[in-house]
């Protein structure tokens, strides 16, 4: 070291957080006396360092004695490392000469001898200063945003967010697998708890979108290829062939009444009706061009039929299309692709699909809707019988560890809906079995009680067994509920005419495809993971990628809409920046080194390195790097390094937590 | 040629004689032979765990301990030793020092038991182990139109492995269709026959069973099949006596798996241990076995 630094220490109390356990004044006087040969020229304790006058403090030292570098003995510096760095910033300091050293989450909370949490804050105090000797000062990398957004997935939140990012006059891509926007929502009748018929608030979205000349709609379409970093990726979107021609298809309808094939409509009827091989899945959709499902259709089958080209005004049907590769750039990403329906098959005992009149929560929407296959009208399987007694089953799929372990979220509310259209439409004798009513919402609780009032009955326990086995009188055709009432202690065979499953909220079957795509991550349970559970619930870890709504787990339209709403005022910000400062902690190759083994290709969580065909070289592009480190350890050849974690930096920290860099000690440490 | 340690467990000695019979016929005709281990003992029945849980632990595991020598899997008919094999296999092989104690008993027997046994139901190696297909080629008297109820009972998937259906397994089914009969929907199939309920709650259990009884009739079954020597007992034996306590009027034929099977299969009735019902099969179901000869 050829120039002696000049290092200041500053240990925080934290209020008790720290000072309650570590002995914070002895250990800032044992840093300026024992640590002043590694260049330590002040040390000093303070109740809040982050507190303004605590950042004060340090920045007046860093004038007065000239410090060229700052140890701060606090907290993670997943809190507050931004903050000392500022602080730096601010006295002219490089930032990164600032090095953050954990005596809270590393000592007083996990220790309770004061004695040696006193110890080990000084021999952590002691790694730090011996390692912020070797930090350098570094730049930010600076990169322009590119103004468009893209926008996976056209359900309420991917609506609310791309309308809120084109009306703030900026280009958005939607993309949306199915033929029409809309998702989950466009398929109810009725929302809870206000009632409101969910066509009449969702289609005038839809339709602004449809119409928004800042909004480039791509439906029938998925994501093919994701490449390059925030700011700066390029998007290739497969738009599938609809084998009509948009430019000339006016919408009119005669195609899909011509057209003689029948499908059973899984997607967007649930199963519960039909539609033809050309379709629009609703008369609201937007687009309002059909698509010819090929699977299906006749002349894709035999090679005859062509009644919806015959019948066509406008000769707009085109077998002959092919799926168009477009390519976008777009500064940020927002993933909106929601969930899918927990399959209510696998509970066997519950018996859908065995037992007809068992009905999942997806199929009641269907027939509630005076839209759907039954115009509104509540019936049986057999098309024609109201029910008389209807049993509604909760957590079906949810709060089950068989399953899925967390709570749905929306399953009470939904089945409080059902409860009241049931009695609403047939005046049936209902009963709703629940583990505990969730319903935390606003005007949520009082939809509760008026359902109370409305008499449905609430049974507290969970149903062991939905079956035929009719035994006693009167229960002749009907379905037995068998469930434990635990609230008085009986066992109840309850039997109904329709039971309705409410089943709970799953992550997309593709979820975890998309997530890598995209370079970010799932939990355990399958949901896309947000950066921050509390602080940062729209952004993730990779720059640039947003989520929102159901897609980053069970919520409700409202909370569906507010994060749309959210990732695109984040994504605004950002735009309105026009370029964004990456940390500038991130791996480099040296290309001399690099023997070309592409083993740090692989490794890379966020997709950050490629490989040069031509000089058989690996590259890692800083703005893609997060700076995690693994491919510096992976590398074989050693010839990647991560600023900020040189070789030099890591083992001198290790050198000062032995306290080897103390001459006292070196002595007392056996050779 | 396939071969299993047998375990026929202490009822098929004398009381289920005719599922001990059907069961060596049947797999002989599959090709599969079922070597009798050597000096067994009582696998605890249903009791014995409540009274006495390391003893219990320890007499199957004696079992286990003499299969393991053979080095072959170890099959069971009865549902009751059979669960009681599995899980003593199980909670073995979770809990060292559960095992450490077992093999300390053990060593008076000079045998050691080291967790290397894999433990069959009997109906596992016919639905499992061999192929519908196979089963179909021995079939010379289909059963058809004989429409049976599958009685599972509820040890026969205790405890649960991996993701296996508990609730609405269509094993049973697979079987009895490969032999040309139709299995009904018996939507009781897994429910408990009362096991040995019987002795200490007598009116509880004869209300399962009449359930069970009167569930076969809603579905209109020809006979119940059953895996068990337990639930034969209890859904065959006990018949009257559920006509009496509930004024019903209960005549319904239960029968082995193996014994349709052997049936469809060509075997003499009397090899099967027809003949000895407490309530006798309809003459169709003979009939059916016969029509083709
Ligand atoms: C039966 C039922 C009733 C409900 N009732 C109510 C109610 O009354 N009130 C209420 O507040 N909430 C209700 N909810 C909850 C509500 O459905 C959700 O809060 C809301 O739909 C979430 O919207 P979303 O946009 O996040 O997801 P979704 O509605 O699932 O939309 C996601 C969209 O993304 C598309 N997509 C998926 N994957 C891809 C991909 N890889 N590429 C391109 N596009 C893709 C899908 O096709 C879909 O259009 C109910 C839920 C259920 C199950
Ligand atoms: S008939 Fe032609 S114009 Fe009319 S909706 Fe069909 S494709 Fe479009
Ligand atoms: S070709 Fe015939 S089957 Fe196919 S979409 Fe047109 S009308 Fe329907
Ligand atoms: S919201 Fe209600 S029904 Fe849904 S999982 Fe949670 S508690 Fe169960
Ligand atoms: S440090 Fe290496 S592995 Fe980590 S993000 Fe950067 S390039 Fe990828």
């Amino acid at each position: 070291m050829e120039k002696k630094e000049k290092i200041g220490v500053y240990v925080c109390h934290c209020g008790t957080n720290i000072a309650g356990v570590v002995n914070v004044g002895e250990v800032s006087t044992w840093a300026a006396e024992n640590l002043k040969d590694q260049g330590v020229v002040v040390s000093r304790d303070y109740k809040f360092m982050c507190s303004s006058l605590g950042q004060e403090l340090i920045q007046k030292d860093i004038k007065e004695y000239g410090l060229t570098r700052v140890v701060v003995a606090a907290c993670s510096p997943h809190l507050h490392e931004a903050t000392f760095r500022n602080a730096c910033k601010g006295a002219d300091l490089n930032p990164y000469l600032c090095e953050l050293v954990s005596i809270r989450e590393q000592a007083s909370w996990v220790h309770t001898d004061k004695v040696a949490a006193t110890e080990k804050s000084k021999a952590l105090i002691s790694g730090g200063v011996s390692r912020v000797v070797y930090n350098e000062p570094l730049e930010p990398l600076y990169v322009p945003i590119h103004p468009a957004t893209l926008v996976v997935g056209g359900g309420i939140s991917g609506i609310q967010a791309a309308l809120e990012i084109a009306d703030a006059g900026y280009r958005v891509y939607l993309v949306e697998r199915e033929p029409s926007i809309g998702g989950h929502m466009a398929q109810f009748d009725k929302t809870f708890p206000t009632l409101d018929c969910s066509a009449c608030i969702l289609t005038p979205r839809m339709v602004q979108v449809g119409s928004h000349p800042n909004i480039t709609l791509l439906t029938y379409s998925e994501i093919e290829k994701v490449e390059g970093y925030v700011g700066n990726f390029t998007v290739s979107i497969r738009k599938r062939a609809r084998s009509v021609d948009e430019a000339t298809c006016t919408g009119c309808g005669i195609c899909w009444e011509k057209c003689p094939k029948k499908v059973v409509d899984n997607v967007f009827e649930a199963g519960m009706g039909n539609r033809k091989a050309i379709y629009v899945p609703f008369p609201q959709a937007v687009p309002k061009y059909p698509v010819i499902d090929r699977e299906n259709c006749t002349f894709y089958i035999k090679g005859t039929c062509k009644a919806c080209e015959k019948f066509c005004p406008t000769e707009a049907i085109n077998f002959a299309q092919e799926d168009e590769i477009i390519n976008v750039e777009v500064g940020n990403v927002i993933l909106a692709t929601g969930y899918d329906p927990f399959d209510a098959r696998r509970i066997t005992q519950y018996g859908y699909g065995r037992l007809a009149n068992v009905f999942t929560s997806l199929e009641f929407e269907r027939l509630s809707n005076a839209a759907g296959p039954t115009g509104g009208n509540i019936v049986l399987r057999d098309g024609k019988t109201v029910p008389k007694v209807v049993g509604i089953v909760h957590c079906v799929g949810s709060r089950d560890k068989n399953y899925n372990e967390y709570c749905s979220a929306i399953c009470c509310m939904q089945s409080l809906k059902f409860a009241h259209l049931v009695h609403e439409r047939t005046g049936a004798e209902i009963y709703n079995f629940y583990i505990d009513i969730r319903a935390p919402g606003k005007g949520y609780e009082e939809f509760y009680h008026r359902l109370l009032d409305e008499g449905t009955h609430f049974v507290r326990g969970k149903v062991a067994e939905i079956s035929d086995a009719v035994r006693l009188p009167g229960e002749e055709g009907k379905l037995i509920i068998q469930v434990e009432d635990t609230l008085t202690g009986n066992q109840l065979r309850v039997p109904v005419d329709m039971a309705i499953l409410s089943a709970g909220l799953e992550p997309r079957r593709d979820a975890k495809a998309v997530a890598k795509q995209f370079g970010i991550s799932c939990s355990a349970d399958g949901w896309l993971i947000e950066r921050h559970p509390k602080l940062d619930p729209v952004a993730t870890v990779t720059e640039g990628i947003y989520i929102a709504g159901c897609v980053q787990g069970p919520k409700d339209i409202p909370a569906s809409v507010a994060q749309g709403a959210a990732a695109a005022a984040r994504i605004l910000g950002k735009i309105m920046q026009k370029e964004i400062a990456l940390e500038p902690i991130r791996a480099s190759i040296k290309e001399e080194q690099c023997s070309g083994c592409r083993i740090c290709n692989n490794v890379c969580p966020f997709n950050a390195i490629l490989f040069h065909e031509d000089k058989m070289v690996s590259e890692v592009n800083p703005a893609l790097c997060q700076g995690c480190g693994t491919c510096v350890a992976a590398c074989p050849a050693g010839a990647i390094s991560g600023t900020g974690f040189s070789n030099q930096q890591i083992l001198s920290q290790i050198e000062g937590l032995m306290l080897l860099n103390i001459k006292s000690h070196k002595e007392t440490v056996p050779a | 040629m396939k071969e299993y340690a047998y375990f026929p467990g202490c009822s098929l000695e004398k009381m289920a004689v005719s599922y001990h019979l059907s069961a060596l016929e049947t797999t002989k005709k599959l090709g599969i032979k079922l070597k009798e281990l050597e000096d067994w003992n009582c696998c605890g029945a249903t009791t014995y765990f409540y009274i006495d849980e390391l003893l219990a632990y320890t007499l199957c595991a004696r079992n286990l301990a003499i299969a393991e020598k053979t080095g072959l899997d170890v099959v069971a008919p009865c549902s009751a030793c059979y669960k009681n094999m599995y899980f003593t296999a199980a909670h073995l092989k979770k809990d060292a020092d559960l095992a450490e104690h077992v093999n300390f008993a053990l060593e008076e027997d000079n045998l050691q038991y080291n967790g290397n046994v894999n433990i069959k139901h009997l109906i596992e190696v016919f639905a499992q182990d061999v192929s519908a297909e196979e089963i179909k080629s021995k079939v010379t008297r289909p059963l058809e139109g004989i429409r049976v109820a599958p009685y599972y009972g509820c040890q026969i998937v205790r405890p649960q492995k991996e993701k296996e259906d508990v609730e609405q397994p269509q094993f049973f089914e697979g079987i009895l269709s490969a032999i040309g009969a139709t299995p009904v929907n018996y939507p009781l199939k897994m429910r408990c026959c009362g096991g040995s309920l019987i002795i200490s709650s007598r009116t509880a259990a004869l209300a399962m069973v009449r359930n069970l009884l009167q569930s076969a009739v809603d579905s209109q079954a020809t006979v119940i099949a059953t895996a068990c020597p337990m639930c034969q007992v209890n859904l065959e034996c006990y018949q009257q006596q559920v006509n009496q306590e509930f004024g019903t009027n209960f005549s319904f034929p239960v029968l082995y798996f193996t014994q349709l099977i052997g049936l469809a299969f060509g075997i003499p009735p009397k090899k099967l241990g027809i003949g000895k019902e407490f309530v006798s099969i309809a003459p169709s179901l003979l009939r059916a076995g016969q029509s083709k000869d």
